[in-house]
């Protein structure tokens, strides 16, 4: 699966749009990370905990979003954004979306769904 | 308070996404993507911008099932259904408010969050308003 964040992929032809395919987790670290994380505030630097807990819930969500492009037959994801939402205080909500597209020949004609470019 | 929430709660869940599936099967003719540029540009007679937005809060159970969560760490799946919900509801009322335009494609989709609620803190109190918004294009 092509996942990119531009709206077309080089060296590929799209032809049609599969829609809006979308993937979001909400995750949160145990109160132990919260607690050493507040006392972080005191010399600033990295929060290790929270740095993992966003790469683990981007990386899944991620995943989500490609199960859904791949039971719709797409051969990849174009324009793919993030946004990330504080639902409750310690937990982060990842939410990635883009859109499913098939490729095809530039020459023939294209098959069901909407055709695009 | 918590087997009020889970019941009545798990109840008005249960017939939310019933709603949401009919809703958006009814819908499905509307083509929604996030992309910025319209393929064949001289076809497009009209384009507007359509939203579609919600206010969704969670019941006591949820509320009390994410600060536990939040405590041990890993997935919150009561926040998550609730996020999910928000979001479907707020994309059936953009598709909604495109039909009405006599539109069949949005383009451009954004997503928009805020959190409304009151107390902010390890309650797990949780009131969110999601906002789609696009651009609705009608073609000659």
């Amino acid at each position: 699966m092509i996942v990119v964040t531009t709206e077309t992929v080089p060296g590929h032809h799209i032809t049609n749009m599969l829609g809006l395919v979308q993937g979001n987790t909400i995750r949160a670290k145990h109160v132990g990370r919260d607690i050493m994380a507040s006392f972080k505030n005191l010399v600033g630097g990295e929060l290790k905990g929270y740095t993992e807990l966003l790469t683990e819930a981007r990386r899944q969500a991620l995943e989500r979003m490609i199960a859904q492009a791949q039971q719709l037959g797409a051969d990849a994801v174009v324009n793919l954004r993030f946004t990330t939402s504080a639902v409750t205080q310690g937990a982060a909500e990842l939410y990635a979306y883009g859109t499913a597209v098939k490729f095809g020949d530039p020459t023939q004609p294209p098959h069901g769904d909407t055709e695009i470019g | 308070m918590l087997p009020f929430g889970f019941l009545i709660g798990g109840l008005q869940e249960r017939r939310h996404l019933n709603s949401l599936t009919q809703r958006e099967a009814e819908l499905a003719a509307i083509q929604v993507c996030n992309l910025k540029n319209v393929p064949h540009p001289e076809t497009v007679t009209d384009a507007g911008m359509v939203m579609g937005h919600v206010v969704i809060a969670s019941d006591y159970y949820k509320s009390f099932a994410t600060s536990l969560r939040n405590l041990f760490g890993g997935q919150m799946k009561s926040a998550e259904s609730l996020m999910t919900r928000a979001r479907r509801e707020s994309l059936v009322r953009l598709k909604q408010n495109a039909q009405r335009a006599g539109a069949a494609e949005v383009w451009n989709l954004r997503f928009a969050f805020s959190n409304i609620s009151q107390m902010r803190g390890r309650t797990g109190n949780m009131q969110v308003e999601l906002l789609a918004y696009g651009t609705a294009i009608r073609r000659g």
